[in-house]
């Protein structure tokens, strides 16, 4: 059964200066509960306006959006956002911070404590609980941005481009830490992303977004995510069915940018 | 001895700092490159360096260190103003420190206005008999003051009693280049001298009879050039054809009838005429211009006594010169007195005698402590917090007497006593004092406005209503200077605190609205998002999320209106009030009372410095993320 169900999502902004900007063209799709997703596209092609309609921090023109049968509505604990730049709150210890989301439910904090603790050694942090977010790398910061996010139990997870600003070697440590966590917990999660080869690591199903208007232009279904739990990263990447798609989607993008270019040109 | 010894410290310090400041600088070989913001680091010596020049400028330039090092100077100085003073009203005819010869001035002067008259006399509409009456009359007087500079015609009487006065100035200049002059010291002269009150520390500045041999030489010398002084001034060139000729002059125009004229103008122009003529008369009268080389004995007399004068002094010259800048000590008609910079800057050790004095809690200013503590029952102090509506909310009525003339107190006399106060309870000390009421209105001030601003603040930074509707209101009022609310506020709430505190509130609002909104608008909207979707509601976003994201701002807005709300109370309580600091001030101010108003000024600087660290001290513990986000 279908877990989330985009209908027709339209979604059209008027600029200051009177023009009207079709950032979503009659999006379409679904999404089964457990599946992987991953959106790719140029800059300006609608993935984060897409993503923030899901989340519900954006009401789309038209169109219809329901998960699990409900129709979003406004944002929401069902769906959990992890952001490019962490979004922690400094003012908040790492425990503190991941614990955010059971306190504000007015959970007793006994039971919190416990759970924050299970978490913060998931994502490996063990430790840390007691230090200032401001104190912790990129990549840690990324890691407390997962975990509070998880240990709310949201039905859905969404990324966005949630390893963009971190370096190379981190970067994979944290996509072997994310399958890893699809596999044991078996969430649906979509994740935005600008890099060819993550969005092929972690995409059971991969979209490919097309600009002005922002469309869904190609959608693939992968191995590599499902061979990612098992196997070395590196490996794949090697792999000869990897490069072949790779180059695939990369020309493709190619050819977009190319497009949008020339018609830049002639306007 | 306390300063002597303090100034000694301060200099051995700051040479110490600055040796050790530039041995700092020449072992540090790393990145001595100009530009690099690093090199401007820690450096608490240098803290010291600048502390220590400060007070060692202030006790120079109050003359504290002449006073703590050489005590006697300051008497042995007003010993020398005497002199000077007695020797002046000779010396000022002279160019020694004039540019011109006082008689070569009044001749110029006078010359000049007689050719003024000459000129207007044509101009006056005098009969055609009158004008040339009246053109002798000024003529005469010319030549009388020609006269009066012609050595051939000069008194020999006077003469004579210019060479007496050069004489005697000779003498005098002798007699003081005797080491002993002027002889053994009376006893019960020495014995009244010695009795004095050191410099500064009796009601009268300095003590004015000599304490020391040089002190009398030069006491001694000004009595008797106080006399020579006198008969010099009693010299007038008088002799008997320029007291003829002068008589002749006076006859001639007291006896000249202005003739009466129809126009009332110019009859009262012909008067004033006559008058300027009597009145350069009376000049040319007074006989103080000489043949110029008559004078000449006297003036050289006076350079000797200059030079005698010069090698009596001695060290004190040196003394006067280079540790009592900014002027010198003058001597008055009773005492002396210190000419200087310290006419408004006290003396360190004056002022912290001063602060002593109005520290002590029996003295105080004005009949308050500075701060200190006094015994009051709790309920006085908590009374303020119950309403006192309270009482009204009670049944029934308030008791009436009856006709013993007995009052019985009922529940709702008894609701009344408890809100005002008026009930036995425990006493406890609570602070008083002019420091305590102007810390309290600052920090009730700033309270009220951070409980009032930093809502409003918050809710402008998020909703366009907000901003665009109270903006007006708070951009109207802000950018008016406290002070110009001043008269205004205080008219309507009183000179009490009330009216202070609603000034500052003023103050301490617009900032804390502005610092507020700016640190809500500042919030990232990804932290938002993260919130939301964590499940907080709209109040938790704004508790948890925006309340504290705008902290960095909300504190540096509180640190500034600190500041601000100190200096506008000073002023408030300028204007108004019977406590406080800035009461102190303005009443020193009214008297001049210099060391009052430095007490008050450090007391200002010290606290304002306080305030700022402590909030230094909130802002580090409260925000420790602040740059590092």
């Amino acid at each position: 059964m279908s877990h989330l169900v985009a209908d027709k999502l339209n979604m059209r902004f008027t600029t200051p200066a009177g023009a009207t900007v079709h950032a979503l063209q009659d999006i379409s799709f679904t999404l089964s509960k457990g599946e992987l997703l991953s959106v790719l596209g140029p800059s300006g092609c609608g993935k984060t306006t897409l993503l923030n309609i899901i989340a519900g921090f954006l009401r789309p023109t038209s169109g219809r959006l329901q998960l699990d049968e409900n129709e979003i509505n406004g944002p929401g604990v069902d769906r959990g956002m992890v952001f490019q730049q962490g979004a922690l709150f400094e003012w908040l210890t790492v425990a503190e911070n991941v614990n955010f989301g059971l306190r504000m439910k007015k959970f007793p904090p006994v039971q919190t404590a416990k759970k924050v603790t299970e978490w913060l050694e998931i994502v490996g942090l063990q430790g840390f609980g007691d230090t200032p977010t401001y104190q912790l790398s990129g990549g840690m910061q990324q890691r407390i941005a997962l975990a509070r996010c998880l240990i709310n139990d949201p039905d859905l997870i969404l990324m966005d481009e949630p390893l963009g600003a971190l370096d190379a070697l981190t970067r994979e440590k944290m996509q072997s830490l994310i399958l890893k966590i699809w596999q044991e917990t078996g969430k649906t999660i979509m994740i935005i992303t600008h890099s060819v080869e993550e969005a092929l690591l972690l995409g059971e199903r991969l979209f490919v977004m097309a600009p002005r208007p922002g469309r869904l232009h190609h959608q693939y279904r992968l191995p590599f995510a499902a061979q990612g739990i098992s196997r070395d990263l590196r490996e794949i990447k090697n792999t000869p069915d990897f490069t072949s798609t790779r180059e695939e989607i990369l020309s493709m993008i190619w050819n977009m940018e190319a497009e949008i270019m020339g018609k830049a040109n002639m306007a | 001895m306390i300063v002597s010894t303090l100034t000694i410290v301060l200099v051995i310090l700051l040479i110490w700092s600055v040796y050790y400041g530039r041995n700092i600088v020449r072992t540090e070989k790393t990145d001595a490159v100009f530009g690099n913001p690093s090199r401007a680091l820690r450096g608490w010596h240098w803290v010291i360096a600048g502390a220590t020049s400060i007070m060692l400028l202030w006790f120079y330039f109050s003359w504290d260190i002449a006073r703590a090092f050489i005590p006697t100077s300051g008497n042995e100085l007003c010993q020398v103003a005497k002199l000077n003073r007695a020797v002046n009203p000779i010396r000022a005819n002279f160019p020694l420190d004039n540019r011109l010869l006082r008689g070569t001035l009044l001749l110029q002067r006078d010359k000049e206005q007689i050719q003024l008259l000459q000129q207007q006399l044509d101009k006056m509409n005098f009969a055609p008999d009158e004008s040339p009456e009246l053109r002798s009359i000024i003529k005469a007087m010319d030549g009388v003051l020609t006269a009066q500079t012609d050595p051939a015609k000069i008194d020999p009487q006077i003469v004579a009693q210019f060479d007496n006065i050069a004489m005697r100035i000779s003498y005098l200049v002798d007699q003081m280049s005797v080491p002993n002059y002027p002889g053994k010291p009376d006893f019960t002269e020495q014995a009244q001298a010695m009795k004095q009150s050191d410099w500064g520390a009796g009601t009268i500045e300095l003590p004015v009879l000599p304490m020391t041999d040089r002190g009398r030489k030069f006491a001694a010398a000004s009595l008797v050039m106080h006399q020579i002084a006198k008969d010099y001034m009693a010299i007038r060139n008088n002799g008997a054809t320029i007291t003829k000729q002068l008589a002749e002059i006076r006859t001639r125009y007291q006896n000249f009838v202005v003739r009466p004229v129809e126009d009332a103008a110019i009859m009262a122009q012909h008067k004033r005429f006559i008058r300027q003529i009597d009145k350069i008369y009376k000049r040319i009268d007074d006989g103080k211009i000489f043949p110029p080389g008559l004078t000449q004995a006297v003036e050289a007399a006076l350079i000797r006594l200059d030079q005698e004068q010069h090698r009596q002094q001695g060290t004190l010259f040196y003394i006067d010169a280079l540790i009592m800048p900014g002027g010198t000590i003058m001597a008055g008609n009773s005492a002396c007195s210190e000419q200087g910079a310290g006419r408004w800057l006290p003396k360190p050790s004056d002022t912290f005698k001063t602060f002593l004095r109005l520290a002590d809690p029996a003295v105080g200013y004005k009949g308050t402590p500075l701060l200190w503590y006094e015994m009051r029952p709790v309920a006085e102090i908590v009374a303020w917090v119950i309403p006192d509506w309270l009482p009204e909310l009670m049944p029934g009525e308030y008791p009436r007497h009856n006709s013993q003339g007995i009052i019985v107190n009922n529940i709702k006399s008894k609701t009344y006593n408890f809100a005002t106060g008026n009930y036995n309870s425990l006493s406890v000390p609570f602070p008083i004092g002019h420091i305590w009421d102007s810390v309290v209105r600052v920090l009730a001030g700033l309270l009220l406005g951070i409980i009032f601003g930093v809502p409003l603040g918050l809710f402008m930074g998020l909703s366009r209503f907000a901003k665009g509707y109270f903006d007006p209101l708070i951009e109207l009022y802000r950018p008016v200077p406290p002070l110009a609310w001043a008269p205004l506020v205080l008219t309507i709430f009183g000179i009490h605190d009330d009216g202070k505190i609603f000034l500052l509130f003023m103050v301490a609002f617009a900032i804390m609205v502005i610092s507020a909104r700016t640190g809500a608008t500042g919030t990232q909207l990804s932290k938002v998002h993260a919130a939301h979707s964590l499940g907080a509601s709209n109040w938790q976003i704004l508790r948890q999320v925006i309340l504290p994201n705008s902290l960095p701002e909300i504190l540096t807005g509180i640190r500034i209106a600190i500041g601000v709300c100190w200096g506008t109370l000073v002023a408030a309580e300028m204007l108004a009030g019977t406590t406080g600091i800035g009461f102190i001030e303005n009443v020193a101010r009214k008297q001049s009372d210099y060391e009052i108003i430095w007490v008050t000024i450090i007391l200002l600087g010290v606290l304002g410095l306080l305030f700022d660290l402590i909030m230094r001290w909130v802002i580090a513990r409260a925000i420790p993320w602040r740059g590092k986000g």
